[in-house]
């Protein structure tokens, strides 16, 4: 409130210091700025100094250590995860939200989903590894169930607490996230653009390859990419789902920082986060990319 | 998809197929309980405007959408030319739709709309950009054909819209109320516009509107609709001049509730005699609907104190003409005069009221309120 | 739309929530299931797992501070982004965009990467300030920033805050007194759209609160895990149900709010 109190008597003053309102204006944002840089910035300068540093000063040993193969194995895996667990919860999600975006905009339905997919986004973590145990874990219900009606629901082998379990998992909450992020966009689609597809001869085919399909492009790779994200950066799922440590990358991280074994390891997990952070880089540029194709016809 | 849709194209104007009539025929639409469309029967003959006039829910639009195969009908048909396309989804029946607003594809440029209808009937693309360039010099934006929607204005996106429609060489035009997101101006040009294209291309067209004067100054022919039937349909005169029910003569122009009485088939109003529109009429007590432009008014001489004295209580200046309220006493009645006689009468002067000798609709029913 | 369509789009989202539904329901009634599991293999449906929650006070306690941590950063959030988000919008309209861009900005960078830099920054603030669990609010504040800015900034959006402010100005308000008089009544339902995001993220929090070593409530989920599944699994069961309908009150709050204005305004 200080720095509120000090713009306003800026603002007060205006017509006799009008340059120095400009500056004190700018003081409006001063709590903001200072609280990100405190507690947004310098962690993120504090993992970067830390990448580059040793017990012995500056060093790259860290990033050199990245390029051991349980190192890179850890990084595709989180790749892979990711962009399927992305993909399917995109794809999936789309799908929902265009039934749910159907309907009546004020109904009971579209309500429930939405604080459903609300609840469901984010409370992912330890909560639903442990919902997947209960239902397909060795003593889940349904493989209980099944194995009552003479079915093996693992026949080569219990998949749950692998990566491809994981991947399932994940679009547990994925999906959800795709509704909300993508609601907006569907709600935007005009139906007189799909009469005006039909009467100017096209049928559904058209109208989703020619029009709606273009059209809602960009939203889907911009919410494509905070699943993506959301998927790379999940933790609490992985740490309660899987025994050995260290098969993604948050797991590898997760070990080097609570490890007893010195303080080169806490450099080592912030070489680590280093990656993460070039990863995520690297694929928000590539969706620039993708994205200025899509949509060079949007409003700018 | 026709044959017809690929012929090389011609002359310039884009109306090189011959232009069909459109018949409805008993053409009926029910929602749950209301009655959108109650047996509609109407003829468009080739090459002819129709403007369906009417408030809103009085069942224009589903007409409209009934001919695009946008909604089903529950009864009744529509033919085109020769063809029974009733039951033909919208993607079959070559009909061009200008719709309310916002329809052009945001994604394409206003030369990619235009040639939308071409691409889904698989014309080559050499083809699609001529036709398409020649439909935009129709509507006057060949320099505005590589803008997306976003770059265009609300009137050019709907002449865009208008030569979209166009291009596919449609059998009949639909428009759902092209002008209603544009303002006054702007609609004014664009209505001449559209007529202009209509005549040029020489295309079947109903035309659906809640703007009397827009219905009026457009069209061939008018049809005013009440809760899903037709009320009259004819030229724009005769709507005007000679409404066939009181909800026409009042939906379309302001008109004057005056109480009188018929006898001998005509009206005794305030002691003037008017004729009548329809000469069958019974005698009895009775309300005369009378237009503004009906009354005249006179300077009231010294004392004149009778049921056609009264008080000037506002005037409205329109521009040519002006508009003024006189209170008679028992009632108000409206008077549109030319400007420079209202002159004479600002407000708070006493006025004598003529009326003058047109044939009057007369109605029993009680006024609602209307002057 | 025809007759034949919409009989297809029917079909097409009956199929689609019977599908969904069973996939995102299944694993909520499978915790139920097995969390009034018996000891023995015939033995009858029981609750011992939901009750013994309350007696067990290491769990009280987790329990009871990740509903402080979820009120404290609501508080501290709406604190510091909404004064921040109206005043740059009427003064310094050219900063909102680099503000923006800062509140997003965790979308991208992995809260596990956060945690990193976190690290070095809570030892200091554990030797030099309170080694309290509420600590947590100042990281959980970094993490809700994207979240929050977008419901805000929605809220913002539909409101005419500029002719709102001259409005409340030239009728002597104080710029305080404009933004909690006058703006935020306004934009009442953003306001709790960006707290109901708030409480779900902090009680769904793990990878901090784990790294950091504080045990808050999926801490203490995790941990009980291990020990007796059946305990933990009913209380993932309680705190799903527990911010479900925390979230749907706080929604028919905030639409009873704006149903309220929109009447008022009618």
């Amino acid at each position: 409130m200080t720095a509120v109190a000090v713009s306003e008597a800026a603002y007060v003053s205006r017509p006799l210091r009008g340059r120095l309102r400009v500056s004190t204006a700018w003081l409006g944002a001063a709590p903001f700025l200072l609280y990100t840089g405190l507690f947004l910035f310098l962690p993120t300068v504090l993992v970067a100094v830390g990448a580059f540093s040793g017990p012995h000063g500056p060093t790259l040993a860290n990033l050199a250590r990245l390029s051991q193969p349980y190192v890179v194995s850890a990084f595709l895996n989180s790749l892979v995860l990711s962009a399927v667990s992305a993909s399917v919860g995109a794809v999936v999600g789309s799908v929902l939200a265009y039934a749910v975006a159907t309907g009546s905009p004020d109904g009971i339905l579209r309500r429930l989903v939405t604080a459903f997919c609300g609840v469901l986004s984010q409370f992912g973590g330890v909560t639903l590894a442990f919902a997947f145990i209960a239902t397909i874990g060795t003593e889940g219900f349904i493989v209980i169930w099944l194995q009552q009606h003479g079915i093996r629901f693992y026949p080569n082998g219990v998949w749950l607490f692998s990566l491809t379990g994981l991947t399932l998992i994940y679009t547990y909450f994925e999906i959800p996230l795709m509704v909300i992020v993508f609601m907006p966009a569907l709600d935007g689609i005009r139906p007189q653009w799909r009469e005006a597809t039909e009467t100017l001869g096209g049928g559904t085919w058209h109208y989703w390859r020619h029009v709606a399909g273009p059209l809602l492009m960009p939203a889907f790779l911009g919410a494509w990419l905070l699943l993506f994200a959301n998927a790379f950066s999940a933790y609490a799922t992985a740490a309660a789902l899987l025994d050995i440590g260290g098969v993604i990358v948050p797991l590898q991280i997760s070990r080097a920082l609570s490890s007893e074994v010195g303080l080169d390891q806490a450099n080592f997990a912030a070489a680590l986060a280093l990656g993460m952070v070039v990863i995520v880089a690297i694929i928000t540029v590539l969706y620039a990319r993708l994205q200025r194709r899509s949509a060079r016809w949007l409003p700018r | 998809m026709s044959a017809l849709d690929t012929r090389p194209t011609g002359a310039s104007n884009g109306g090189s197929r011959s232009a069909a009539e459109v018949r409805l025929e008993d053409l009926r639409r029910i929602y749950g309980s209301t009655t959108a469309l109650d047996g509609l029967t109407l003829t468009i003959e080739a090459g002819e405007l129709i403007a369906l006039l009417g408030p809103s829910g009085c069942g224009k639009t589903t007409a409209l959408r009934l001919i695009a195969g946008l909604e089903d009908a529950d009864g009744g048909r529509v033919v085109v030319g020769s063809r029974d396309v009733t039951n033909l989804p919208a993607s079959r029946r070559d009909a061009g739709m200008v719709f309310q607003a916002y329809s052009l594809f945001p994604h394409m440029t206003a030369q990619e709309n235009v040639a939308f209808g071409l691409r889904m009937r698989k014309v080559g693309l050499g083809e699609r950009r001529q036709r398409a360039g020649e439909m935009l010099e129709l509507v006057g934006l060949s320099t505005q054909a590589d803008r997306y929607a976003h770059q265009l204005s609300g009137g050019q996106q709907q002449r865009v819209a208008l030569a979209r429609a166009l291009a596919i060489r449609p059998s009949i035009l639909l428009l759902d109320e092209p002008l209603s997101a544009l303002d006054a101006r702007v609609r004014s040009q664009l209505r001449d516009e559209i007529r202009r294209v209509q005549r040029e291309v020489g295309i079947t067209t109903l035309f659906v509107t809640h703007d009397q004067e827009e219905a009026l100054a457009i069209a061939d022919r008018v049809g005013v609709m009440r809760a899903g039937r037709l009320e009259q349909l004819g030229p724009p005169t005769d709507i005007y001049a000679r409404p066939a029910t009181p909800f026409v003569a009042e939906f379309v122009g302001l008109t004057n509730r005056l109480s009188g009485t018929v006898k001998d088939g005509s009206v005794d109003v305030r002691g003037i005699r008017l004729p009548l529109i329809a000469a069958d009429t019974p005698d009895g007590p009775a309300v005369a609907l009378v237009r503004p432009e009906a009354v005249s008014l006179a300077v009231a001489t010294e004392g004149s104190n009778g049921p056609l004295s009264g008080t000037v209580i506002a005037v409205s200046f329109l521009g040519a003409v002006t508009r003024l309220t006189v209170d008679l006493g028992d009632t108000t009645v409206l008077v549109q005069i030319p400007t420079a006689e209202a002159a004479a009468h600002p407000g708070g002067t006493r006025v004598r009221v003529a009326l003058r000798q047109d044939p009057v609709l007369i109605t029993r029913e009680d006024g609602l309120g209307r002057p | 739309m025809n007759r034949r369509r919409r009989r297809r789009l029917a079909a097409f989202k009956t199929v689609v929530y019977v599908v969904l539904g069973l996939f995102f329901l299944l694993p909520i009634a499978a915790m139920v299931e097995f969390a009034t599991r018996g000891v023995g293999i015939s033995s009858p449906r029981t609750l011992t797992a939901f009750t013994s929650i309350g007696s067990d006070p290491e769990l009280v306690d987790a329990i009871t501070a990740s509903l402080e941590l979820a009120v404290i950063t609501s508080m501290g959030m709406l604190a510091l982004l909404l004064p921040t988000m109206i005043w740059l919008r009427l003064r310094v309209p050219q900063m909102v965009r680099p503000v923006e861009l800062v509140c997003l900005t965790p979308l991208t960078i992995p809260a596990i990467v956060l945690v990193v830099g976190f690290a070095p920054i809570y030892n200091w603030i554990e030797i030099n300030v309170s080694d309290s669990i509420l600590m947590l609010a100042f990281a959980y504040l970094i993490l809700v920033l994207p979240y929050c800015y977008r419901a805000l900034d929605a809220g913002l959006s539909a409101v005419d805050i500029r002719t709102l402010s001259e409005a409340a100005r030239s009728l002597g308000a104080s710029w305080a007194t404009v933004m909690w008089r006058v703006i935020v009544p306004n934009m009442s339902s953003a306001v709790s759209n960006a707290c109901l995001l708030c409480v779900a993220v902090v009680l769904g929090e793990f990878t901090v609160a784990n790294l950091l070593n504080f045990e808050n409530l999926q801490v203490a989920i995790s941990i009980l895990g291990t020990g007796n599944a059946s305990v933990s699994i009913a209380l993932a069961v309680l705190s799903l149900i527990l911010v479900f309908f925390f979230l749907l009150i706080l929604s028919f709050l905030g639409r009873a709010l704006s149903r309220r204005r929109s009447a008022a305004r009618a």
